[in-house]
């Protein structure tokens, strides 16, 4: 039975990995659409605008973040495995999902408010300090998911 | 820490002066006009919208020219001409462009037509073109190609559709204009749709013969040319080589004009300045020969301006204080460091009338938390190499620009602390090349702690620096009623909440719920316990009493009060956002190591070590691009949401000033402030 204990560890540093890429490659994407339509119409605006795409981006890193230490934890990245139990396992499995369920969704809410400010940047652009700010704010919560997961999984004894 | 104080100017003076004293005024630049002075009978407004017009007409005119010749001969531009700024002339230089400016003006209507015709000679080459290719299906023709006559025969050319051959025409003729016999057909090309062809026949049967072959499609050629298709093909040939000579000799006449440009953008902006200098004549209240000029002015200036316009001409200036109720416009001034935040502050609202300007004790909390997320040494060098290069590099770059330059140099300079602090260098980098290449790790120290290893820790200190910074907007609020005498409210909303916030933390520190979050026991005598709870009490009643103290219904008091108290969960969230200052420097240790461990991974040879740099080269320029973005938007945040939350609103009018607003170059002039 201890052989799945390993294989629960793995599934939780590939949920939060999974989860959050996927959220932060749709919220980049529709941000990323929002922006070509603006660089159509006024090509000197692109570097804001790149920007703002770029903010719903992050979640994908905070992915990467626990999949890392969660990998370097259970010994896969230096070769030797640990012997993990299957209540271990279950346990980094749980403590990886905070930031792949609210990276996935936080990342989707935050590029749709990215679009919308990339539209305050198109008629605004002197605006562009207020217009960072909107999607900043739908962070603040995978900020959160990232801190508790980074906790636990920093926690759990192997 | 301050705003500018301003103060209202008038300037009264004689008519004959008005065009040096609005001249004066513009080069100083630190005026806002802002008329008090209505029209009455004895002064009147000016109608100068026709000049106005004029000369925007003519800016506008030099700066179609400028754009055509960027077209001709694009300007040669570094990748950093952004940041050169606006080239610096000097007077004489000004004034000589001055006195050519109808040449100069001249020039540009030159340039402007040239291209017009630049444009025609080539719309004329493209229809040659054109002609030359329906004509090339003629070419085997030996005669000309159009309908002539003889005194007894008729010929004429034309299309048939594809597939149609001499013996077919002939057979078609036959049947359908049976009378007819004299028609000679001669095919003269093929295409895969159209058969190009001509026919000789009498003239009586000419009629009869077009008709039967138009039932078959035929068409006559639908243009038609004097000479033979050979010879008219070489004739329109040399037409062509001539329109290109001259399409060639018009552009090398605008190149010869490049050398014009630097003289015409100063142009444009001589006439810019005085489109705006007549749009600010029009406003000005004149009588017969007399004018006022009136507005916002620094205080520190005011006086030194005042005493040259007197000195200098017969004129009346009066400095006065605003009124009560009067919104004047608004700049910042702070000591050279926090001064690179203005920006920050600017972006979110200048100070309204009443409020201090928040940019000085902004800006050291600013760089601290900025430092705290890169909290990498080498990307604070990095970072502030670069900025400091490019600000010594470019010192004509506009002032905003530089001023964010300046504010990224001062934030890298708190990495570097930040990372030494914590020991990140390009994340474990050290660790994982003295482990690959000289067989020992060498970790290099932290001087504090590292947050991987304590990341508990260093949440708590998070929170700390969050609570002291959120504690000195609270301060600052009390300091704004206090100055303002409302003592009332510096005692209900900020020394209750003080008295209840500190209560809260003190009755936290030596509870079990803290020593197991910081893995170490707090006690304090029973004294301060005691004080702890008593402080949370009062402040906790005191709030639920006073927070409604405007209403009189007692009822609806207390509810606003406990409505008040429920606002403690918007600090535990505030206190609660400092968390991101731990997750954000995790991300950029982390993922550096991320990056450093995958170049690890490859054989130790050369090829390995050339990917291992790529890899590392790539890697943190993402790293260090990502999270300087995130570092700056999550500064901004808890400075925007968390610290202006608790006492600043902004709203202000930045100031404006009649100046002379140039978009190439500016001329180096004697200015007051």
């Amino acid at each position: 039975m201890s052989e799945l204990g390993i294989v629960y560890a793995l599934l939780g540093a590939a949920v939060a990995v999974l989860l959050s890429g996927t959220g932060s490659a749709i919220g980049v994407g529709i941000a990323g659409q929002a922006a070509s339509g603006v660089v159509t119409e006024d090509p000197s605006k692109f570097a804001k605008v790149l920007i703002i795409q770029l903010l719903p981006g992050t979640q994908g890193l905070y992915g990467l973040l626990i999949g890392f230490i969660t990998l370097s934890k259970i010994g896969v990245l230096g070769g030797g495995l640990a012997d993990i139990s299957v209540q271990t396992g279950l346990l980094i499995l749980a403590a990886c999902l905070p930031i792949g369920v609210v990276g996935l969704l936080s990342a989707i809410a935050q590029g749709k408010t990215a679009a919308a400010a990339i539209g305050i940047v198109a008629k605004k652009p002197d605006q562009f300090g207020k217009a960072m700010l909107f999607p900043a704010m739908v962070e603040t919560y995978a900020i959160l998911a990232l801190l508790i997961s980074f906790l636990s999984v920093n926690g759990i004894q192997v | 820490m301050a705003v500018l104080k301003m103060q209202r100017i008038s300037i009264c003076a004689l008519k004959k002066d008005r065009k040096a004293i609005l001249e004066k005024l513009q080069s100083l630049g630190t005026l806002e006009v802002d008329h008090i002075l209505d029209e009455d009978e004895d002064f009147h407004r000016m109608d100068t919208v026709g000049q106005k017009q004029g000369f925007e007409k003519a800016a506008a005119s030099v700066d179609q020219a400028l754009d055509i010749l960027e077209r001709y001969v694009p300007e040669e531009k570094s990748v950093f001409s952004a940041l050169e700024g606006k080239k610096l002339i000097s007077v004489e230089e000004g004034m000589k462009v001055q006195e050519e400016r109808r040449d100069l003006l001249r020039t540009a209507k030159q340039i402007y037509d040239l291209d017009r015709e630049h444009a025609e000679q080539l719309a004329s080459v493209t229809k040659l073109t054109n002609s030359i290719e329906s004509l090339t299906p003629w070419l085997a023709l030996d005669v000309p190609l159009k309908a002539m006559k003889t005194d007894r025969t008729v010929f004429f050319p034309g299309t048939m559709p594809g597939g149609t051959t001499a013996a077919k025409v002939y057979e078609v003729l036959a049947e359908k204009a049976p009378d007819t016999e004299s028609a000679d057909v001669h095919i003269i090309s093929q295409e895969q749709s159209t058969v190009y062809l001509a026919v000789i026949c009498l003239k009586e049967e000419a009629g009869a013969i077009e008709d039967a072959l138009r039932s078959e499609g035929f068409a006559r050629a639908s243009q038609t040319w004097e000479e033979v298709p050979a010879r008219q093909k070489e004739q329109l040939e040399q037409q062509i080589s001539e329109y290109r000579e001259k399409v060639s000799g018009i552009e090398e006449k605008i190149t010869a004009l490049a050398s014009e440009r630097e003289r015409l953008k100063i142009v444009a902006d001589y006439y810019r300045v005085r489109a705006d200098k007549y749009e600010v004549l029009g406003t000005l209240p004149q009588s017969e020969r007399t004018f006022v000029i009136s507005g916002y002015i620094p205080e520190a200036v005011a006086g030194s301006v005042a005493d040259g316009l007197m000195k200098k001409y017969d004129c009346m200036v009066d400095v006065e204080e605003l009124k009560e109720d009067e919104e004047p416009p608004v700049i910042l001034k702070n000591n050279p460091f926090s001064a690179n935040m203005e920006g920050v502050v600017e972006s979110y609202g200048l100070p309204v009338k009443g409020e201090i300007d928040p940019t000085t004790i902004m800006s050291f909390f600013y760089v601290f938390f900025f430092g705290m997320m890169l909290s990498d040494a080498a990307y604070g060098v990095i970072v502030s190499i670069v900025c400091g290069i490019l600000v010594l590099k470019f010192p004509r770059m506009s002032p905003g620009m530089k001023k964010s330059l300046k504010l990224f140099f001062y934030c890298g300079l708190s990495t570097i602390v930040w990372g030494v602090l914590f020991g990140g260098y390009f994340g474990n980098i050290v660790d994982i090349v003295s482990a690959k290449f000289l067989g020992t790790t060498i970790t290099p120290p932290a001087l504090w702690f590292v947050p991987l290893n304590e990341p508990m820790k260093l949440l708590l200190y998070s929170l700390l620096f969050g609570v002291i910074h959120l504690f000195t907007g609270l301060a600052i609020k009390g300091y704004l009623c206090i100055r303002d005498g409302k003592i009332m409210d510096f005692f209900c909303d900020v020394v209750l909440w003080f008295m209840l916030l500190i209560g809260l933390i003190l009755m936290l520190l030596p509870s079990d719920l803290f020593a197991s979050i910081a893995q170490m026991e707090i006690v304090f005598p029973g004294w301060l316990n005691t004080t702890a709870k008593a402080l949370a009490i009062i402040g906790a009643v005191g709030i639920v009493l006073m927070s409604g103290r405007s209403n009189k219904n007692p009822a609806l008091r207390i509810a606003l009060g406990a409505y008040d108290l429920y606002n403690i969960t918007g600090w535990l969230s505030d206190v609660l956002s400092y968390s991101r200052l731990l997750a954000l420097g995790l991300a950029t240790g982390v993922i550096a190591s991320v990056i450093n461990q995958m170049g690890s991974m490859l054989p130790n040879n050369v090829i390995g070590i050339i990917f291992f740099i790529l890899i590392f080269i790539v890697g943190h320029a993402m790293n260090l691009a990502i999270n300087l973005l995130g570092a700056y938007v999550h500064t901004n945040r808890l400075q925007f949401v968390e610290f202006f939350g608790k006492f600043y609103e902004g709203g202000g009018r930045p100031f404006n000033p009649f100046r002379e607003n140039t978009k190439y170059a500016e001329i180096k002039e004697e200015t007051l402030s």
